[in-house]
């Protein structure tokens, strides 16, 4: 008996009308791979393109809707919602010791609004004058004045803004409300602290975007004049609102990410975490002063000096807390009975990756270095870097660490580590020749480069591809797993978290008694003193 | 934060009510609207120190006495809504319907207002996009844009209210929300006290800017 | 279904009408200000009255002072976020 098989309904209606965080969990992540792999598609269609030089195989006002579509899906749908919306949905209330989160029917609405919002999105695909070519970020002027799909686009965007504000409002609460008696604030696992943070930003900061969206709208339909310097607008006003939302966007992406990997490594190296505190407290400071550096977005768009100067410094501040963290998971490995299984490789992989993510973006906070770099490959490089190469990986870590417990199955560890082998050297090559690209003055946004770039375009679409070949023998092996893979046992990894002490799959209710804690997490040898 | 011996008693899914909960979720949405609201005081303050003259002069188009007039009308509302949340509290249902029909009702009255007052600012060509305005300094086109954003996107808050305020009264009158039972009731106070809020900020920003 | 720590505050009606007749007092002191004074002085009054109006309708109306300490230290903290926002964006605007 599991959450699987309980439970009233039969069939479709036992998922798409569950209020139950376990299944809700499972909705996210069916439909988000969905759309992972029509954004990578797109992605490797760029690639090609950019294959071809004198003749395009796709038009240039194409390219511009490949990389405006393949943001806002990537983005909005797949890396923002990300492990908040599939893990911290499945594993919070499991991990507090609660049966589900404050509210369960809020939470099944928040998957609604998700799908409605990617609907209303691949919409804007196919009607009006075909899909949005302003670029993820739909800047003022010509945002307000092309005349494809930005209005149907950007209100797709609002709609999974509720979806993300709502999950973060009910982890908030969840966290306040429902921790099992004994489990103080500093015995909550740190993916809890990680998801914690990660609420607060989407509460507080996205209903920024909000606005913003609901204005580029009126802008369009009613002539609003807010953002059009025809009526004493201000275009870099935009800029500054929508970064408002979109710098702290990217703690959302990264902090549950973080999260994970701190429960990996820990079960891995079978050691408790190293400076508990110091990873808890420097989320929260990750999330606050990572609200304070937006203008890092905007070094070249005509702010003042002072404002760059402010600016700058906040964003070599905000790299501190996230610093942290590296030295704290590599004090948990030192002296470690380190183990390299497929969740730990990942991890491994996604510290490696987001250090080399996290350096150029203080590279990028440099004034100097942004001036040269801003709107060029390099950025690209970086943020894919983080969001992929940090995010993207730390989903995985998290997908090749928890499957067995979600689905009750194993899969092939040897395919899993295997796939890893595309999957790195395709990434290395795509995205840090992307970096190299960029130094040497390659615009992002351009269907077609000059011929001295020529050779690292080849490059880089050959690890494109590569890559995806990876990530799609990644997929296909869990999916396989899904359907063939043998049971899996209660604790696989030796993990000792509360997941891991019920059994596998979990049951409808997780506890049958609400378990009462009574110390600290990661403990792995009772008689080791930490 | 909290120690052991006051960490939250077993929340059952059965015995589901969490009234601490409750409350912190409707806070927590109310944080969202403060956000919402605030993008659009965040650029009203960056255009304001761009057009003081015109901003300045602008709002001498609006009608302060319509302005002064629904803030009194939702100060008052205000009172008649926490004035049930008394009522229902102590068990006194009938004040309770009282006094949200009475907030129900001076909302609707702000609404009237407003479509009066839009109607005349209209009347005048001072809308978006008009060829009367159009042809007025960037500063008033700028601050004619934020008026309707601000006060529309208000007005839709203040329907919305009382949409869920009408929903509050037929729970009360149903008996569906009681002096032990009356979480509803409040976070839909709540919601309506922000809308008051709000509006305590917008009626200098736009009436008394003159 | 009991919660030990669930205390209902009920805000007596005397108190409600209190607060509210100081709201109209201040409104009309607003207005008067601005209408009467010059610039400057409205200015200071806008930005002391506002904010003191819609403390008394979060403290009462909507019962923060009777909340735990926690609650009104999250309604200051998003205030406090929205001033933050603004104070830093003025770095920009001022100094174009």
């Amino acid at each position: 008996m599991s959450y699987l098989t309980e439970g009233g309904r039969k069939g479709i209606r036992s998922w798409i009308l569950s209020t139950d965080h376990k299944r809700i969990g499972i909705l996210y992540l069916a439909t988000m791979v969905f759309l992972f792999f029509i954004a990578v598609t797109i992605g490797v269609l760029m690639r090609i393109e950019q294959l071809t030089t004198g003749h395009p195989l796709f038009a240039p006002q194409t390219y511009n809707a490949f990389f405006t579509v393949h943001g806002v899906i990537m983005i909005f749908m797949f890396v923002l919602p990300g492990l908040p919306a599939v893990f911290g949905n499945f594993f919070l209330p499991i991990m507090l010791g609660a049966k589900d989160v404050s509210f369960p029917r809020l939470n099944l609405m928040s998957w609604y609004f998700f799908i409605a919002g990617a609907s209303i999105v691949v919409a804007s695909l196919f009607t009006g004058k075909g899909p949005p070519d302003t670029g993820w970020t739909f800047y003022a002027p010509f945002s307000l004045e092309t005349g494809t799909n930005v209005s149907l686009g950007v209100f797709g965007a609002f709609v999974l803004g509720l979806s993300s504000i709502l999950t973060g409002l009910n982890f908030i609460t969840t966290i306040h409300r429902l921790r099992a008696p004994g489990m103080t604030w500093h015995r909550m696992p740190l993916f809890a602290w990680s998801v914690y943070g990660t609420a607060w930003i989407q509460v507080l900061a996205t209903p920024i975007i909000g606005i913003t969206l609901l204005l580029v709208i009126a802008e369009r339909v009613f002539g609003i004049g807010v953002f059009d310097p025809a009526k004493g607008g201000d275009p870099v006003l935009y800029q500054h609102l929508f970064w408002i939302y979109s710098h702290p966007a990217v703690y959302i992406m990264i902090l549950p990410a973080m999260g994970a990997i701190t429960e990996i490594i820990p079960t891995f190296a079978h050691k408790t975490i190293f400076g508990y505190r110091a990873i808890a407290y420097s989320s929260l400071a990750i999330a606050f002063l990572g609200s304070l550096v937006w203008g890092h977005h905007m070094f070249t768009s005509g702010m003042s000096e002072m404002a760059n100067l402010i600016f700058s410094l906040l964003t070599f501040i905000v790299a501190v807390p996230s610093a942290i963290k590296v030295f704290n998971w590599t004090a948990t490995l030192h002296k470690g009975s380190i183990e390299v299984k497929p969740p730990m490789l990942f991890a491994l992989t996604f510290i490696f990756l987001f250090a080399i993510g996290g350096l150029t973006g203080l590279m990028q906070g440099a004034l100097a270095i942004n001036v040269q770099v801003h709107d060029t490959y390099f950025i690209v490089g970086h943020f894919h870097y983080v969001m992929f190469g940090g995010t993207g990986m730390g989903f995985f870590a998290a997908l090749l660490y928890w499957f067995p417990k979600m689905f009750g199955k194993t899969y092939n560890q040897k395919i899993a580590v295997l796939a890893w082998v595309p999957i790195f050297i395709g990434f290395n090559m795509l995205y840090f020749g992307m970096l190299v690209l960029g130094y040497m003055g390659m615009p992002r946004r351009y269907f077609t480069h000059l011929p001295q770039y020529h050779t690292g375009q080849i490059i880089a679409s050959i690890g494109g591809f590569i890559l995806a070949a990876g990530l799609v023998m990644f997929f296909a092996n869990l999916i396989v797993a899904l359907f063939k893979g043998k049971k899996a046992e209660q604790n696989p990894w030796g993990g000792v978290t509360l997941e891991w002490q019920i059994s596998t799959p979990p049951p409808l209710e997780n506890f049958s008694v609400i378990p009462e804690i009574k110390d600290r997490p990661y403990v792995f040898n009772p008689e080791a003193t930490r | 934060m909290s120690s052991p011996a006051a960490t939250p008693p077993l929340v059952h899914r059965e015995s589901h009510k969490d009234y601490e909960g409750s409350k912190l979720g409707m806070w927590l949405f109310l944080f969202t609207e403060i956000i919402l609201f605030g993008g659009l005081f965040i650029l009203y303050s960056a255009y304001r120190a761009r057009y003081p003259l015109e901003f300045h002069e602008a709002g001498q188009h609006l009608n302060v006495v319509i302005g002064v007039a629904n803030t009194i009308i939702l100060l008052t509302s205000s009172l008649t809504v926490a004035f049930a949340i008394t009522a229902i509290q102590k068990g006194a249902r009938t004040i309770c319907l009282c006094c949200l029909s009475a907030t129900i009702v001076l909302g609707a009255a702000f609404l009237v207002n407003k479509y009066i007052e839009w109607s005349g600012e209209i009347g005048h060509g001072l809308y978006p996009n008009s060829p009367v305005l159009m042809q007025r300094p960037h500063g008033d086109q700028i601050f004619f844009g934020l008026y309707y954003s601000m006060t529309g996107l208000h007005g839709l808050h203040v329907f919305a209210g009382i949409a869920v305020l009408s929903i509050m009264l037929g729970l009360v009158a149903g008996k569906r929300i009681t002096s032990a039972d009356f979480s509803k009731l409040e976070n839909g106070g709540l919601y309506w006290h922000l809308v008051d809020v709000i509006w305590i900020f917008l009626l200098p920003l736009f009436y008394l800017a003159a | 279904m009991e919660h030990p720590e669930t205390h209902v505050h009920i805000v007596p009606y005397r108190i409600l009408i209190r607060v509210w007749l100081l709201l109209l007092l201040l409104t009309a002191v607003l207005v008067a200000t601005t209408r009467l004074m010059h610039e400057a002085l409205s200015v200071w009054a806008m930005l002391i009255i506002t904010p003191l109006k819609a403390g008394l309708v979060l403290f009462f109306f909507m019962h923060l002072k009777y909340e735990k300490p926690y609650l009104r230290a999250l309604v200051f903290l998003t205030f406090g976020l929205l001033t933050i926002f603004i104070g830093m964006l003025f770095f920009d605007i001022l100094r174009r």
